[in-house]
């Protein structure tokens, strides 16, 4: 097997855990735009262009209650602004390639995959071909999200909302985070964010909770790692 | 603004969030101090997207009475600590949620 193949196929097995639940958040993404009104065509639509649970969520919500083209456009602008992050971390290890590549990466970096390849670009460093974990990653996301969107559609709502499956999705980005309990200064910085998202989802407008929170906290980060170094000095 | 118009910019605006940084930073532009500083980027994210969902409700108030899934979540992230195995997170918080809602 071709080491591009290899990264591909480690990315694909290393976002696998992380798609139970996107299977149960694509089925009631589907449920919801038909329920709303959206024709098959668009909702399939939707998760190709937009390719983004969050942003379509929020779409929705927005679109149903007859907010304006600004104010989806804005919020939706705001809860993706958190890929500027993703991008930022990245980046270092993407930017020696073509644009071609760089654009077809981009379109597949979502949470699940960023969480993953960014840990396998740390530890493989030297290799060149490792984007390919990143594209495995991301089209094994895309595909079940494409199908899964398809399943809600049709089937309408097979999965009983009594279940609460929504829930899996804050315990996907929990078992994302559980290397970073044991550290002190991620503890720090994993309240201050969660506490500033949660006070913050009411008051701060467009949806922008997540990205002020993130901002504030790294700040904090910043500030500690810079006080730990001085101390050990 | 046609709704395909609308999903269009939408899924432009998503597309260049995630590409721009991609497109415009150099690895030159890295060092230990900045990569130190973006190790804590899942940190400083992924709370504010658990902590909402988690402590409150649909209508966007603070729930933390007769919230099933408060501890729900400390029994994910206890078993998240001790085994470092993403499904079982996910499946233990998912448990104890149906335990609590369903059986007590």
């Amino acid at each position: 097997m071709s080491n591009k193949s290899k990264n591909f196929f480690k990315g694909i097995k290393d976002t696998s855990p992380l798609m139970i639940p996107v299977i149960p958040f694509g089925i009631i993404f589907g449920v919801l735009a038909i329920d709303l009104g959206l024709t098959p065509l668009m909702t399939i639509a939707m998760s190709i262009i937009i390719f983004g649970g969050a942003s379509q969520i929020i779409f929705l919500q927005l679109f149903s209650a007859g907010a304006s083209s600004l104010v989806i456009l804005s919020s939706v602008g705001a809860v993706n602004s958190r890929h500027l992050l993703y991008g930022t971390v990245l980046s270092e290890h993407l930017s020696d390639l073509n644009l071609t590549w760089k654009i077809i990466v981009s379109y597949l970096l979502v949470d699940q995959a960023f969480a993953v390849s960014n840990d396998h670009f740390k530890k493989n460093r030297e290799d060149k071909d490792k984007y390919f974990h990143l594209i495995g990653g991301g089209l094994n996301c895309w595909t079940i999200w494409q199908i899964t969107t398809i399943i809600g559609i049709y089937l309408g709502s097979i999965i009983p909302e009594k279940l609460g499956l929504t829930f899996a999705i804050p315990l996907t980005f929990l078992a994302l985070l559980v290397n970073d309990f044991r550290k002190l200064i991620n503890v720090i910085v994993i309240i201050v964010s969660g506490s500033i998202a949660t006070l913050g989802y009411q008051i701060i407008p467009f949806k922008a909770y997540v990205i002020v929170a993130a901002a504030i906290s790294l700040l904090i980060a910043f500030i500690l790692t810079k006080f730990t170094k001085k101390n050990n000095e | 603004m046609s709704n395909l118009a609308l999903i269009i910019y939408c899924g432009l605006i998503t597309f260049l969030t995630r590409f721009s940084m991609i497109a415009l930073l150099k690895k030159e532009m890295f060092n230990d101090r900045i990569r130190e500083v973006l190790s804590y980027v899942p940190s400083a994210i992924f709370p504010a997207i658990i902590f909402p969902a988690i402590f409150l409700d649909n209508a966007g108030s603070i729930e933390i009475e007769n919230n099933p899934k408060i501890l729900a979540a400390i029994i994910a992230m206890a078993v998240g600590i001790f085994t470092r195995n993403i499904i079982a997170t996910i499946f233990s918080g998912l448990a104890s949620y149906w335990f609590i809602i369903f059986i007590v």
